[in-house]
């Protein structure tokens, strides 16, 4: 069974398209980047992955669940797909340690001593297990997508959507966050990542999507995308930004 | 001098019990206020357009008449066409109620407004419901920004409590009128009256000054 399946997809904004035909899938232990041209529609496509922006037509499986079925419960297929935002988007008035356990005392029926055993174990996993007791606003920008892809983790979840996850960052910080990911991708999880990390597509990837003006325009092995590319569209965007 | 301190304390009996009325009207009056304007303010943001029109027609309609009119409305005009009788104290809390809702309203949307939406996307990721996000992530942000603002309607409405006195409410206003109608020393007792409305707000006053200071340090 393919973990996200994706079937005719389309999206608007009023009049403007910003998603015109996407069929993709993704395979278990896959991680899959999306790169393309900004307004290309690749966050888009991630968001409309767990329903944060309403698909206007198409289908969408998440482990074979419709997700944009009446009958699916939105919430426990969230709980399945984790997403690390650009922006961080962690919670300013919660502590590092209660950001992380947030979801698994609520939602996971976790007591607070086998949620703080998993914050414990995540934080030593991004290597911030002395900021536990600290608040959001007290970290660094590569501190916080470290917290906020352990926040995410802590739900077990078996995809992770990143959504342009260094690109807020400073330089000197992109290493510490990539790092996280290459380990996260080493250990199997099913990764999409919406990225302008070249170097790091190239190196982790299994397989790089190209997007263009709501297309998926060519997709394949980093080698075959950013060696060989054969579409001239994906040309002209690789000349720019290699 | 001690004629005047004699007036008072002859008639402060009567000033502490409407002050006690002010206190409760307004009291039992900005608490349904809260809830409703809550429930109204979260109305506004929604994706229907049904619960933002409700909301918005309340709001407009509200705080486009006068709460004099309002209270007289409903405490001489509806019970003239409908069967019901409702006492001084129930129309009162009806109008203050309302009256407060609608200000509220426009606090509360404007507060969650403020909260980057990145902050409801990362709660709905995780895969908590719209109204756990709301509880647990939204309000406990908006609330700290929104308490300056709450104060203020709070202390607006505590002094509209006065406008009661119309219906015969004895609240803290009429209680110093039945005074000086007794015994015409209206510059006494309405200084006396000016004292305990102050007492009243100061003490609001000090108390969120202290709530702020609090939460700024969490």
């Amino acid at each position: 069974m393919k973990m996200i399946e994706i079937q005719n997809l389309k999206k608007s904004f009023g009049e403007l398209e910003v998603l015109k035909d996407i069929n993709m899938s993704v395979d278990a232990q896959e991680v899959v980047c999306v790169i393309g041209p900004s307004g290309s529609g690749k966050s888009t496509l991630l968001r409309c992955m767990n329903r944060l922006e309403e698909p206007t037509a198409g289908d969408i499986f998440i482990e074979g669940d419709n997700l944009t079925s009446s009958k699916t419960n939105i919430n426990e297929l969230r709980q399945r797909m984790g997403m690390v935002f650009q922006q961080f988007n962690l919670f300013p008035h919660m502590t590092v340690m209660e950001n992380i356990t947030l979801g698994p005392k609520r939602l996971k029926g976790k007591s607070p001593a086998e949620a703080k055993d998993l914050g414990i174990k995540l934080l030593t996993k991004v290597g911030l297990v002395d900021k536990a007791e600290t608040y959001p606003d007290n970290l660094s920008g590569g501190q916080k997508q470290r917290i906020a892809m352990a926040r995410a983790l802590a739900m077990e979840p078996h995809i992770m959507l990143f959504d342009e996850p260094t690109s807020a960052l400073d330089p000197e910080m992109v290493g510490e966050v990539l790092q996280v990911m290459k380990d996260l991708a080493e250990e199997g999880m099913t990764m999409i990542i919406v990225t302008h990390e070249m170097g790091f597509a190239k190196e982790v990837a299994d397989r790089v999507i190209f997007m263009d003006e709501g297309f998926i325009v060519e997709q394949g092995t980093p080698d075959e995308l950013f060696n060989h590319p054969q579409n001239a569209r994906t040309q002209a965007f690789l000349s720019k930004v290699l | 001098m001690m004629e005047s301190i004699n007036i008072i304390l002859e008639g402060l009996p009567t000033l502490l019990k409407g002050m006690g009325m002010t206190v409760e009207v307004t009291v039992i009056s900005l608490i349904l206020a809260m809830i409703i304007g809550l429930i109204l303010g979260v109305f506004s943001i929604t994706k229907s357009k049904v619960l933002r029109a409700i909301a918005t027609a309340f709001v407009d309609i509200i705080r486009g008449t006068p709460l004099l009119v309002q209270i007289l409305f409903i405490y001489f005009g509806i019970p003239s066409v409908v069967d019901i009788s409702l006492t001084a104290f129930s129309a009162g809390v009806i109008a203050i109620t309302v009256n407060a809702t609608a200000y509220l309203v426009e606090i509360f949307r404007a507060g969650i407004n403020s909260i980057d939406k990145g902050q409801m996307e990362a709660g709905r990721t995780i895969g908590l419901s719209y109204a756990q996000t709301m509880r647990l992530i939204i309000l406990p942000q908006a609330t700290r920004r929104m308490i300056p603002a709450f104060v203020n309607q709070f202390i607006v409405s505590i002094k509209d409590t006065s406008l009661l006195s119309v219906i015969g409410l004895a609240e803290l206003t009429l209680s110093g009128q039945s005074i000086y109608a007794v015994n015409f020393r209206a510059f006494e007792i309405l200084f006396a009256v000016g004292v305990l409305y102050f007492v009243i707000i100061y003490s609001l006053t000090l108390f969120s000054r202290w709530l702020e200071r609090r939460l700024d340090v969490a």
